[in-house]
């Protein structure tokens, strides 16, 4: 064996993300974490340039836990997904043009434009949609994960909240029902440090979110969530866990939101130096490095992962300002299943 | 007198609440530092300490039953709901606690809370931030429901709810909190249970709550040119509700319109009309009573649909005008 400076990146090569992911998996990850991006992006200028309205939340900053715990999931898995989205959305397959669409109140949007931002889902992909509750997709996730148990499925299902959600009654109810019962559920807590304003060192007793799970008897993992192998190699154990009937994890995936908490926020409970000090461990660039140290990718590789993100985060952009607008007579279409007198 | 907007008219009133009665504390969802998400606390954090103007963890039920734990123990709790509709959340201790305490224990304990309820549409924020569900808490005995339409009414009635021995719950309608209007100086009370006759006229009385009082008043305006007197009556509280306002005034024009936001079935105007058509004012009417109000759906996010879930002053102005004339 040369003493080349390979050897250290043959030690990371033998991590079980990059050992078991082919480089056709790992370039449509990387595709994604820039998609969710530019979809956010693009949401936030069509906001300002007064094109959607209502209000938005967005991830920028934390592409790695969405698309980390969502790549290796199966079409018939389920998520719940938070107000904070659109990453989870994409990662479960979801496509940018109808959730432009449904930015922009159009019929040919994911809701049919009756939910917005804030509550965007796609059955068809396993995603039961985000949620305007906090907290609020934490009990329909453990009830995704009996009814997989029930039907004697090996899916999953999967929780994404915040550290914020975790202090809702909802949480600790979830969590031990899901303990005693044993479901497949696999509940992701993205810890970005804050419920809107409140640090979490403000609104919870002990450092972290994990720390609770030894009172439910389930595994209790903390990542960095700013690191995609992190993420998905923690998410991988706890699937498989799930799918093998041995019941529930916790995952903690340690990030940070580096945008406003929606588009009301003056930042006035955080610093500059903190954000910046985030800012300068972006997910993305993380990820595309690794990569590149690695071999795995050549510059050629990401910029045309770029190129094909772009596009499609343009075409998709073009195909919703053309959507259709609902008509007022339709208020009440879609209330129940069926029309009642 | 000076002009404040209706947020700064709550924001007085709990400044004077708070230096008046140290009992007085405020708890909520980032309305520390952050100011509260549609700015009522603002500064007051800076004024009293985090110790009186409390952010929380994200924990409606835990907080709503500290509220009201602490109420009972001597205390004068305020509970800002970020949203209203996240007293979904806290239903059991507001409604299974706080309303029924003071009854079941045989009238031995007050429970003087007060829950802060942003309310109602037209900001984009779809099905689960936009609800008006004042009529749920109007359901229950020994709570009390109010919702005022102008600056002024909003401190003196917010005033009113934190002296008041019962649990109040005031309903702030969300498109209102930027509305200007003259607000008094100093400590006042407007009164819980009494109604506003907010402009006379001979022709219909509109019963209104909130933002719908506006929208009343811009379609009496436009009525008005075309000879039709419309009297509005400024509801302002729901739970006790106004009867003799509202007799009188129907007794007067003979023709009655509830108009409100929330949910038309089973909601305010269910209420009112039926008070009216128990009452000697039934004799009075010329034409059937009418209900204008939110539609049997969600509120939806598409401003095309939301604008269609609840009513504006066009539609007002239409089914007044028909009523008037005779065409229902
Ligand atoms: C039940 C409920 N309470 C409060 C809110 C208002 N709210 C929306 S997001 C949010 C912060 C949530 O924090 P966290 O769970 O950490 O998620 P993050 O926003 O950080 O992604 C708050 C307070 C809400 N939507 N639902
Ligand atoms: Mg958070």
């Amino acid at each position: 064996m040369n003493s080349s400076p390979k050897k250290a990146t043959i030690g990371k090569n033998q991590r079980p993300f990059y050992a078991n992911n082919s480089a056709a998996a790992l370039k449509e990850a990387l595709r994604k974490m820039h998609l969710v991006r530019m979809f956010e992006e693009m949401a936030e200028d069509s906001y300002i340039r007064g094109l959607t309205h209502g209000t938005m939340h967005l991830s920028i900053g934390q592409e790695a836990s969405a698309v980390g715990i969502t790549m290796g999931l199966r079409k018939t898995d389920y998520i719940t997904s938070t107000h904070r989205g659109h990453g989870h959305c994409i990662g479960k397959g979801a496509e940018a043009k109808y959730m432009f669409a449904e930015f922009f109140g159009k019929e040919e949007g994911y809701c049919k434009g009756r939910g917005g931002s804030m509550h965007i889902a796609d059955p068809e992909t396993g995603n039961l949609g985000a949620n305007g509750i906090v907290g609020g997709g934490l009990p329909l996730a453990t009830g995704a994960a009996l009814a997989i148990k029930q039907q004697k499925r090996d899916d999953v299902a999967v929780c994404f909240f915040g550290d914020g959600a975790s202090n809702e009654g909802a949480f600790h109810e979830s969590l031990n029902l899901a303990a005693v019962w044993k479901l497949p559920v696999v509940y992701v807590c993205e810890n970005n440090g804050y419920g809107m304003s409140v640090s979490t060192d403000r609104s919870m007793s002990v450092p972290n979110v994990a720390d609770r799970a030894p009172a439910y008897n389930m595994p209790g993992v903390i990542v960095d969530g700013n690191n995609i192998a992190d993420v998905a190699e923690a998410m991988a154990v706890a699937t498989e866990r799930a799918r093998r009937g041995e019941g529930p994890t916790l995952i903690e995936c340690k990030t940070y939101r580096t945008r406003g908490h929606s588009r009301s926020d003056r930042n006035k409970y955080r610093t500059k130096e903190e954000i910046e000090e985030w800012k300068a461990r972006d997910p993305i660039p993380l990820f595309e490095k690794e990569l590149l140290d690695m071999g795995i990718f050549v510059q050629a590789d990401i910029d045309a992962v770029l190129a094909n993100a772009k596009a499609e985060i343009e075409d998709g952009f073009n195909f919703a300002r053309g959507g259709t607008d609902p008509v007022p007579e339709d208020v009440t279409r879609d209330v129940y299943a069926r029309e009642i007198a | 007198m000076r002009e404040l907007s209706f947020a700064q008219a709550l924001h007085e009133a709990l400044d004077i609440a708070m230096e008046a009665d140290e009992r007085v504390f405020i708890m909520g969802e980032d309305i520390g530092v952050y100011g509260g998400a549609f700015g009522v606390t603002g500064d007051l954090v800076h004024k009293f300490g985090e110790d009186r103007v409390m952010d929380t963890p994200i924990a409606e039920l835990g907080t709503a039953g500290a509220a009201v734990g602490a109420a009972v123990a001597g205390s004068r709790p305020i509970l800002e709901f970020q949203f209203s509709d996240f007293s979904g959340l806290a239903m059991e201790q507001i409604v299974n606690q706080a309303a029924k305490m003071r009854y079941m224990l045989g009238g031995k304990v007050n429970v003087p809370v007060v829950f802060r309820m942003p309310c109602g549409s037209g900001t984009g924020a779809a099905a689960q931030h936009s609800q008006s569900l004042e009529a749920w808490f109007a359901h229950v005995p020994g709570l009390k429901v109010i919702e005022p339409s102008t600056p002024a009414d909003a401190k003196g009635m917010l005033l009113a709810a934190i002296e008041d021995p019962d649990p109040v719950l005031i309903f702030e309608h969300k498109l209102l909190y930027k509305i200007k209007g003259d607000v008094p100086e100093g400590h006042y009370l407007t009164p819980i249970g009494k109604a506003h006759v907010a402009r006379e006229g001979r022709d219909v009385t509109v019963v209104a709550a909130a933002i719908m009082v506006h929208k009343a008043l811009e379609a009496a305006e436009i009525l008005k040119a075309e000879g039709i007197e419309v009297e509005v009556v400024d509801l302002r509280s729901i739970r006790p509700i106004d009867t003799g306002t509202i007799i009188a005034s129907v007794k007067k024009t003979t023709r009655l319109a509830c108009i409100y936001e929330g949910v038309k079935t089973l909601g305010i105007g269910a209420e009112i009309s039926a008070l009216v058509a128990e009452s000697e004012a039934f004799d009075y009417l010329d034409a059937p009573i009418l209900r204008l109000g939110g539609a049997e759906s969600p509120i939806p996010y598409s401003p095309i649909l939301e604008k269609a879930a609840v009513p504006q002053v066009e539609g007002i102005v239409e089914a007044l005008r028909n009523l008037v004339k005779g065409r229902i």
